[in-house]
């Protein structure tokens, strides 16, 4: 599985992050699967992160607004496709709580190490198999111009 | 009567890929079971063995999140639409 995304999505989902450092970030990227099941995002939506009580190693977004993209996104003929948060002066890898709290089998998570308030690696990962067996598996990305 | 039910990608695979399945129900709890009923590999996604909604699965009439409405008894109309969306969260 592979994920496109052009380099303007991909800036402004890691300039999400340095606005929100030194607290991650989070968002939702919007497009559509092919047959094969890649995926290709065609907008990042920059989402609120509830978790205020530990905003700077945990994200959660509320439901109400996953609700209201999913339903735009589907007026639009599109769907959701993965996810985005950043780790503030952490690596750009998938922890166990991310691990725990993803259950969008199929989809993209982004994370970007944000250091000192800079974008630095952002890497996708895929989530696969059932809820009882899930993994992330590293992901292709595809950088397009456009 | 008639109401729509909005499938998360993650669960399409088991809906035959579709993002949106319309079935007859009074209440919510009506309309998820006529969902797994039409689709049954859906269940296991959406229920525990003790058939109650898995922890992370949301399920929201319109805007409104079940759980502060009736929960399985919340009546739905013909206008409305319920939305299936598991949970986003992480950190590092």
């Amino acid at each position: 599985m592979a994920l496109s995304i052009s380099r303007p999505l991909l800036d402004r989902l890691r300039r999400h992050g340095e606005e929100t450092y030194p607290y991650e970030c989070c968002g939702v990227l919007v497009g559509s699967f092919d047959e094969a099941g890649d995926k290709k995002a065609t907008t990042a939506v920059a989402c609120g992160n509830t978790r205020t009580d530990s905003p700077q190693n945990r994200y959660h977004i509320d439901p109400a607004e996953l609700v209201r993209i999913q339903r735009e996104a589907m007026l639009a003929g599109h769907g959701i496709v993965g996810f985005y948060h950043s780790h503030p002066d952490h690596p750009a890898m998938w922890s166990a709580t991310d691990l725990a709290d993803a259950h969008w089998t199929g989809c993209s998570y982004l994370i970007t190490s944000v250091e000192r308030g800079d974008a630095v690696l952002t890497n996708a990962f895929v989530l696969l198999d059932d809820e009882d067996s899930k993994r992330f598996e590293d992901e292709i990305v595809e950088v397009t111009a456009e | 009567m008639p109401i729509k039910v909005l499938i998360p990608t993650p669960l399409r695979p088991y809906a035959c890929k579709q993002p949106v399945i319309e079935v007859n129900a009074q209440t919510v709890g009506e309309a998820l079971s006529a969902l797994v009923a039409l689709h049954p590999d859906l269940r296991k996604h959406l229920f525990t063995e003790e058939e109650k909604l898995r922890s992370f699965v949301n399920v929201y009439l319109n805007s409104d999140d079940i759980r502060y409405l009736s929960k399985d008894a919340t009546p739905v109309t013909e206008t409305d639409t319920i939305s299936i969306i598991p949970s986003v969260a992480g950190g590092r």
